[in-house]
């Protein structure tokens, strides 16, 4: 037993926060990484379990390819897109600087 | 008379008696709001005004003509906001669109009136996760309500709803069921369509009714029920006459008993008594009882939670303070923007799963624990597939204790999720599962509700559903 819990891998919450795209404190970064820690070595149990030749499940519903026709149908008025933007200007939505000049 | 109180069909019979009108449903609704809601929390928003002038226009020969029913916030109503409980889309985000539900309850007749409490973006078993409000479970108000649909189970239980819409992810619907002692209902994977409903886990999540009686489940079933082009997860299959056979009872029914979870250490006794005392008298009433075993039990929950933060962390990319919700904009650019916003936008426990979520995607641990997890959802489904080879339905109870007390569990997690044991499987193998009031246990001088859980094959509503209604039948009869 002590060797498959020595094999649950660290997790570096700071680093994996900033994957996605998350600032933290240092009190969220200090209690997650004990929280997520003890949630990564529980579902570690799974490691035990044998799913050789098994396939993979990615969503259940009984269904493979969905095809429509390519036709234009009724959408979204570019007022009705703009209406919960948090900044916007000449009909577009304004986002900070991406690129350095 | 609280109008509130009393079930779809009842009220549909009355409207079209000319016994009452639209107006006054809407009217019971308010006042059952003004009266209650700041004690519960059941709600976040409600607007009325809006709702008795759509009660005015109501067509009452349509089948929910006059009918309101709340939403949970995470379901998109043209014009209507929608938070789902999340400071990054308080204050002013207004739903651009009608999801399909919200749509074919409008086309049916249903008056959309108000928005219940959720733990944020649906992430929870106790809607204390809600960045807003805390909801109060209506028979103890120092416990929840069970989650994450926990507003809607609240507003119904309290009679501040005729009914409600809720989604399940991995017992989101039947869970808060249960421990407000109402009827909720998660559709089969398919059944309905998402279109529109805020994604949490896009291969588990379902939306479903929360209702005071069996027959409501079916009628608002029914009316929501259906392909849908927008969704291409949505099955276009025929939908059947829910309320048909309903009434037929279990006499000849197999009823699987998956032993698993009667074996389970945390099965509360005083719940194992309920569930067991359910199952004797559907025994009795001439449904056959046939033990089952279903050793997937035991890895569920931790499939369940490598798989939904998964999903979770990809789906909440879109929260970047770029086209909706609140920007936080420190000056320093466009990447900084992104991580300002979503620190400042989302609680404890999103971001927990989105760092969850992005571990077990990422480079060099996707195979140990995203791929392994998606090939023990397959021996899962697999399981389940063999049991409804032998019975028709499966019934055990929804959760292994009545509501816990509010903050109980605030710096564990894990011990919140360890409880989805009974629920989390359904959604996993994407089977439908029904969760039916079954008596109350008491703590500390209060009587808490129990929910008897119903599980059936995928498709298999009208079964789980008749299942239910011989449960109430059986009840309502001592």
């Amino acid at each position: 037993m002590s060797e498959r819990q020595s094999a649950v891998p660290e997790i570096d919450v700071g680093y994996v926060a900033g994957l996605a795209r998350l600032d933290l404190t240092e009190e969220e970064t200090a209690q997650f990484q004990k929280q997520l820690g003890d949630i990564l070595a529980f579902v570690d149990t799974l490691s035990s379990l044998e799913v050789e030749g098994v396939e993979p499940t990615a969503h259940p519903a009984p269904i493979l390819d969905c095809f429509r026709e390519d036709e234009t149908d009724k959408s979204l008025t570019r007022e009705q897109f703009l209406r919960n933007a948090p900044d916007t200007a000449m009909d577009q939505v304004r986002v900070p600087k991406v690129v350095d000049s | 008379m609280n109008l509130a109180s009393t079930s779809i069909a009842t009220l549909r019979r009355m409207l079209l008696a000319g016994e009452t009108t639209p107006r006054e449903i809407v009217e019971s609704v308010g006042t059952a709001i003004s009266a209650q809601n700041e004690t519960i929390g059941g709600y976040l928003s409600s607007d009325l005004e809006r709702a008795l002038v759509d009660a005015e226009a109501a067509d009452i020969a349509r089948p929910l003509g006059g009918i309101p029913i709340a939403l949970k916030d995470n379901i998109n109503v043209e014009d209507h906001p929608c938070s789902c409980a999340s400071r990054f889309l308080e204050g002013g985000y207004l739903s651009p669109y009608d999801a399909t539900v919200s749509a074919r309850l409008k086309e049916a007749g249903a008056v959309l009136y108000g928005r219940t409490n959720l733990d944020e973006f649906a992430m929870g078993s106790s809607t204390e996760n809600s960045a807003l409000q805390q909801t109060r479970n209506p028979h103890d108000h120092d416990r929840i309500p069970g989650g994450s649909s926990g507003g809607s189970a609240a507003v119904v239980a309290s009679d501040m709803a005729v009914a409600a819409l809720g989604s399940d992810t991995g017992g989101s619907i039947r869970q808060p069921a249960s421990h407000c002692g109402v009827v909720g209902l998660k559709p089969s994977y398919g059944r309905v369509s998402r279109y529109g409903l805020v994604a949490f886990a896009s291969s588990l999540d379902q939306i479903g009714p929360l209702t005071k009686t069996v027959e409501d489940s079916a009628l608002l079933l029914q009316a929501i029920a259906g392909g849908d082009k927008r969704d291409s997860t949505c099955l276009d299959v025929e939908v059947p006459d829910y309320t048909a056979g309903l009434q037929q009872g279990v006499s000849g029914m197999k009823l699987g008993v998956p032993r698993e979870y009667f074996a389970d250490e945390g099965l509360d006794p005083a719940v194992r008594v309920r569930i067991q005392e359910a199952l004797g008298k559907l025994e009795a009433e001439g449904a056959e009882l046939i033990e089952i075993s279903l050793p997937s039990t035991s890895f569920a929950v931790a499939t369940y939670y490598i798989l939904a933060p998964a999903e979770a962390s990809s789906n909440l990319s879109r929260y970047d303070g770029v086209r909706y919700g609140n920007r936080v904009d420190n000056g320093e650019g466009v990447i900084a923007m992104y991580r300002g916003s979503r620190a400042r936008g989302f609680g404890p426990e999103v971001k927990r799963r989105i760092i969850l979520g992005t571990y077990v995607l990422s480079s060099g641990y996707s195979g140990k624990y995203y791929l392994r997890a998606q090939k023990a959802r397959t021996l899962i489904q697999q399981e389940y597939q063999q049991a409804f080879q032998r019975v028709d339905a499966l019934v055990g109870p929804v959760s292994p204790t009545p509501a816990r007390r509010i903050g109980e569990f605030a710096d564990t997690p894990l011990q919140d999720y360890l409880a989805d044991i009974y629920t989390i499987s359904a959604n996993l193998a994407g089977i439908c599962g029904l969760s039916v009031p079954c008596g109350t246990v008491e703590r500390e001088g209060r009587e808490l509700p129990v929910g008897l859980q119903i599980l059936g094959p995928h498709l298999a509503e009208g079964v789980i559903l008749r299942v239910g209604r011989a449960w109430e039948m059986i009840r309502d009869a001592e």
